[in-house]
């Protein structure tokens, strides 16, 4: 009879799976509340006493129309957000054909999909990672609100639990036109956001 | 493809390796979790079955007992066969791993360690796969939660 014992690859260490593990439980128990949405922006622009009116338009303007995200998918929802940025849809119609595979380029972090607890300090870093003004669409249900497994054992009941998000898109999954309405939503908030806005700002996640 | 009734290749696994048939039928054949390394050896190696592929390894909780379920293929012969064992108790699960024959086997038994709790004795790197370190239990069970 063959022998299959040499089928068998080498395999690392437990250190890493213990490190993550680690991580993970950390980032549950710091994540047990909702971060509030950044929404003072629905009052208009508050300048703080400065006048920066034409500059803030220019620059909002400037800021809207070449928003690049992230270029990064976790469910479903990010095969219609591909499809947002296919030739049928044409996502570069607002300037943003660019999906950055660095979050160090990116403006805005689209969540298409269910997160899950493992993959939050992950997803975290990529926005730690990523410079300011930053900008989150949360994209799904799952995304929103956890949706169908919003009380599972491994999936974070909504992404406010770990990022501060901008625009919420319902949808199991919103259609590409649902994600574009989203968009221009977020478009209508860089707009109003001015340039002495400050960015919601977490705390350090080690 | 043809599909191997249990009750058609009994014989032969029972002549080949004595007491490893614990029942069989139309769909499947059940086998002693003890014997599964060597019936799985002869399966794979007798040029009658040569089942050279390893479809699905998966697991059922029925709170009597759990089901290990091994469906097989042969490219060669073009059949397949569902074979299964049982395992009684809730706690200290163990069934010997089959990854040596099929490395295919190496995540799927990872799997399900992860989510029934069930041990495959010599694996060479059972852990958690699905899931973090630390987590407490094992979701597909019907008694989690």
């Amino acid at each position: 009879m063959p022998d299959y014992d040499h089928l068998i690859l080498p395999y690392s260490s437990g250190d890493a799976n213990k490190d993550e593990g680690l991580l993970v439980e950390d980032i549950i128990a710091r994540s047990q509340q909702p971060i509030p949405d950044p929404d003072e922006w629905l009052l208009g622009v508050d300048h703080g006493g400065v006048v920066l009116t034409t500059f803030d338009a220019v620059l909002g303007w400037a800021r809207k129309r070449s928003l690049w995200p992230m270029m990064f998918g976790l469910a479903c929802c990010a095969f219609e957000m591909m499809a947002a940025a296919g030739n049928r849809w044409d996502i570069s119609r607002f300037g943003m054909e660019i999906f950055r595979p660095s979050p160090r380029q990116a403006d805005m972090m689209i969540i298409a999909g269910t997160l899950t607890w493992k993959m939050a300090p992950a997803v975290r870093r990529l926005y730690d990672q990523m410079a300011e003004p930053k900008w989150v669409l949360a994209m799904g249900a799952c995304a929103c609100s956890g949706g169908t497994f919003s009380e599972s054992y491994s999936v974070v009941p909504g992404i406010n639990r770990i990022l501060p998000v901008d625009v919420y898109v319902p949808g199991c999954p919103p259609r590409p036109e649902g994600l574009y309405h989203g968009l221009m939503e977020l478009h209508e908030k860089i707009q109003k956001q001015g340039y002495l806005k400050d960015n919601v700002h977490l705390p350090r996640l080690d | 493809m043809k599909v191997l009734a249990g009750l058609d290749i009994e014989a032969k696994i029972q002549a080949e390796i004595p007491e490893s048939v614990v029942e069989s039928d139309q769909e499947s054949i059940l086998i002693d979790s003890r014997a599964i390394p060597g019936v799985m050896r002869f399966l794979k190696d007798t040029p009658e079955f040569d089942f050279n592929y390893l479809n699905n390894l998966t697991a059922v909780d029925y709170l009597q007992y759990f089901e290990v379920i091994y469906n097989l293929t042969s490219m060669n012969n073009k059949q397949t066969l569902m074979v299964k064992s049982h395992l009684s108790g809730r706690e200290n699960l163990e069934i010997p791993s089959i990854t040596h024959l099929w490395q295919g086997a190496d995540v799927q038994e990872r799997e399900i360690f992860d989510l029934l709790g069930i041990r495959f004795i010599g694996h060479p790197n059972l852990k958690r796969i699905a899931l973090w370190e630390g987590f407490e239990g094992h979701p597909l069970r019907q008694d989690f939660l």
